[in-house]
């Protein structure tokens, strides 16, 4: 019961989130949704327990390949100046309170890991190993396979990499 | 209905899929059609993780991971194919990307 709401809620939202990004009429709008669409896929990927997917989706997808997309959506599309569209008292007023939020965060980090390590030490260790032992288990199973059997084409995906970094490094400079 | 089985993921796969190949067919700003393909790489990999948990073999989690570097490799040289263009003919728009055509 509970997994098929999870599961109908992330594919409506998966969805709805899929058809703003190809609808949005600014292209910084579809770049935004489609930050939420991959991080939503990866919640998706968890309830499958493919934890190091999950992982590698918000690290390379979300992380790497969306800033991206933002970069050259900000250096190719934007045809007015950024002074333009930009109301500065609205935006010191965010800032502010998205570093307070930060702040908060950071505080809450440093409290709970201090109230954490005036646990005894048999306390902090147990249980958590059996919390976790599932993602590991699904990571090193993957790593199992992929440096043993998928060995070569492992290699074959890292040189496309290599392939692709000097690529665009010779497209994207002016005179080589 | 409220047992989710593979078909659920299937069908939310193709769904994704079919949006992905409608931005790429409608849009005409190239950027939104590199993020269409994005999505289609993803509703590939939502269909290999479901059928990979559903038949309890790694190998479709492994693939995925060498989809997400081939898409990471196509992200980078595209989006420099892109900057190399709009350097030259300072537009994303791909009815006038006409330079190949015969």
């Amino acid at each position: 019961m509970l997994e098929a709401a999870v599961f109908y809620t992330l594919a409506v939202l998966i969805l709805g989130l899929g058809i703003l990004v190809i609808s949005a009429r600014s292209a910084v709008h579809s770049v935004l949704f489609l930050v939420v669409n991959f991080l939503l896929v990866a919640i998706l990927y968890v309830t499958l327990s493919a934890q190091f997917v999950a992982v590698i989706q918000v690290l390379v997808y979300a992380g790497g390949i969306v800033v991206l997309y933002l970069f050259v959506v900000m250096l190719v599309s934007l045809k007015r100046a950024p002074e333009q569209h930009a109301d500065t008292r609205r935006l010191g007023v965010t800032g502010a309170v998205l570093a307070g939020a930060v702040l908060l965060e950071v505080i809450g980090i440093v409290v709970s890991g201090a109230a954490r390590s005036d646990a005894p030490a048999g306390a902090r260790g147990a249980g958590v190993p059996e919390a976790i032992s599932d993602p590991m288990l699904n990571t090193e199973q993957i790593g199992w396979v992929l440096y043993t059997e998928y060995l070569i084409p492992f290699e074959v995906a890292s040189m496309l990499l290599l392939v692709a970094m000097i690529g665009a490094i010779v497209l994207a400079k002016k005179n080589l | 209905m409220l047992e989710i089985t593979p078909l659920h993921y299937t069908a939310l796969s193709a769904a994704l899929f079919i949006i992905g190949v409608i931005g790429v067919l409608v849009r005409r700003n190239i950027i939104i059609i590199f993020m269409s393909i994005e999505l289609i790489l993803n509703a590939v990999n939502i269909n290999l993780v479901a059928l990979s948990s559903q038949l309890q073999n790694l190998v479709g989690q492994v693939f995925v991971v060498f989809v997400i570097a081939v898409a990471a490799a196509e992200a980078a040289v595209g989006l420099g194919i892109i900057i190399a263009f709009y350097r030259n003919k300072e537009t994303v728009n791909i009815d006038e990307m006409s330079l190949m055509r015969w």
